[in-house]
């Protein structure tokens, strides 16, 4: 498909572009690396007059730790994650979701901003950043804000963004070293969409029981979300295997799968329920009994 | 009527302008404007890795990147790799092994292949699979391509090795 007839600027400064923005109201679109909305124009789910390309701003392109958190600039692409040697250590459970996302070519040059404002409910990064309580700094004519990520995003391939903002950097909290942690994910193919994703930490104290988990989950339902009912469980407890299947079966009964074409109601809901025993057994590290 | 615009870039070492309307991906430039027909379209939106051109030495969907994007960038297309004449270690390999039938997904896959040994010269069979997986071929069933990468290999290596001395 080509693509529908538009325009194209590059503005060279950050507040260029958000004036660019506000100039077209309404009928303006980012684009940086273009691996979602290329596709999206290409296929009319998207129809913008002009495209406001970000992707030369300077700026944005940073990965840098400190005290603060770890921020990530909007343009940072998957392939400076995978490259950037501290994040093993510094966010390994960030390492190891992004290790999912799409293939060789799109790495290259899919950014972690573009990722979150298209907001795709199966997307690795928007699932991390809720998981983690990443938090979002968008930039327009009036000035910043700052944006809790559960707060950011607000639906399938929807967010709070205004048409006049741009999405600039993310920040996710340091990463206790010590932490338990599993990312799971089962698509057909590696590097296509997640039919379902859990990404799971939690913390030990001096009993050896678990606390401040966190349990988020990609592909089922509109956008990420985080399972407070199962966290509770986990919290306070010794992580056993009786502990894991008591999670599991919580974990099923909360998320209500669409169909789709990919896959049934009834198979995500399963898949979930598997996915986060592996992801909670590989976090305790245990091996659980096999099912009879 | 979006008026068509004149970009620079730099092609097969060549810099070249191009003169497309802004709506034009860099596959399409490349192809009705510098006829440079080697990188093929395959799905157009970005799922099968048939237009696979090398950006700034990383390998890129052509569908996925506006032409404007690609304004003072160095391209390097499939006929940037070797001639008929004179094919390169990689294509030569790929001859040998019978890694290609149709051909259709073969240029996307040598730019693949070509920007991931240039980078990583010892890659091995996990990770060629890996890179690979985001290129669709319906023919071969892939093994005799990974065999051709990994033979080719030991080329890139000693790129390497001359780079060094």
């Amino acid at each position: 498909m080509k693509l529908p007839p538009l325009d194209y600027i590059c503005p060279a400064t950050l507040t260029e572009a958000i004036a660019a923005l506000a100039a077209y109201g309404g009928n303006a679109k980012v684009i940086a690396g273009g691996q979602s909305l290329v596709p999206m124009l290409a296929f009319r789910l998207a129809a913008p007059s002009v495209l406001v390309d970000i992707g030369r701003l300077p700026d944005l392109k940073n990965i840098s730790i400190s005290a603060d958190g770890i921020d990530f600039g909007a343009l940072v692409t998957w392939r400076d994650i995978e490259r950037d040697a501290r994040l093993a250590q510094a966010h390994p459970l960030l390492a190891a979701a992004i290790a999912h996302v799409a293939h060789y070519q799109i790495r290259n040059r899919g950014t972690v901003g573009g990722s979150m404002a298209h907001a795709d409910p199966a997307a690795e990064m928007p699932g991390i950043a809720v998981t983690c309580d990443a938090m979002l700094t968008i930039v327009g004519p009036t000035g910043t804000r700052i944006v809790r990520a559960n707060e950011f995003i607000t639906g399938g391939l929807s967010t709070v963004l205004g048409a006049d903002e741009i999405l600039t950097s993310i920040r996710l909290p340091l990463w206790k070293k010590a932490r338990r942690w599993a990312f799971e994910e089962f698509a057909r193919r590696r590097g296509d969409f997640a039919l379902a994703g859990v990404a799971a930490f939690y913390d030990i104290d001096a009993q050896g029981l678990a606390y401040n988990a966190h349990i988020g989950l990609i592909g089922v339902a509109d956008r990420p979300m985080r399972l407070p009912g199962v966290e509770a469980i986990l919290d306070g407890r010794r992580i056993d295997a009786d502990v894991i299947l008591q999670a599991a079966a919580v974990a099923r009964d909360a998320v209500d799968p669409a169909d789709d074409i990919h896959a049934e109601a009834a198979y995500r809901r399963d898949l979930l329920g598997v996915l986060l025993e592996r992801a909670l057994a590989r976090a305790a590290d245990i091996v659980l009994p096999e099912a009879a | 009527m979006i008026s068509a615009r004149a970009l620079r870039l730099t092609v097969n070492g060549t810099q070249t302008t191009v003169t497309v309307e802004p709506r034009t991906t860099l596959a399409d430039a490349l192809r009705n404007e510098l006829r440079l027909t080697g990188t093929h379209l395959g799905c157009e939106h970005g799922v099968c890795g048939a237009c696979t051109v090398i950006v700034d030495g990383a390998a890129m969907r052509g569908c996925l990147m506006l032409a404007a994007q690609a304004e003072g960038r160095e391209v390097t297309t499939v006929e940037g790799l070797g001639s008929a004449a004179h094919l390169s270690a990689l294509q030569l390999a790929f001859r040998k092994h019978h890694a290609l039938q149709c051909g259709f997904c073969t240029a996307g896959i040598l730019t693949t292949a070509h920007a991931l040994l240039t980078d990583e010269p010892h890659a091995g069979e996990d990770r060629i699979r890996e890179v690979i997986s985001g290129n669709l071929c319906r023919c071969t069933g892939y093994l005799p391509i990974i065999a051709a990468i990994m033979e080719a290999r030991i080329a890139y290596s000693d790129v390497q090795c001359e780079a060094a001395q």
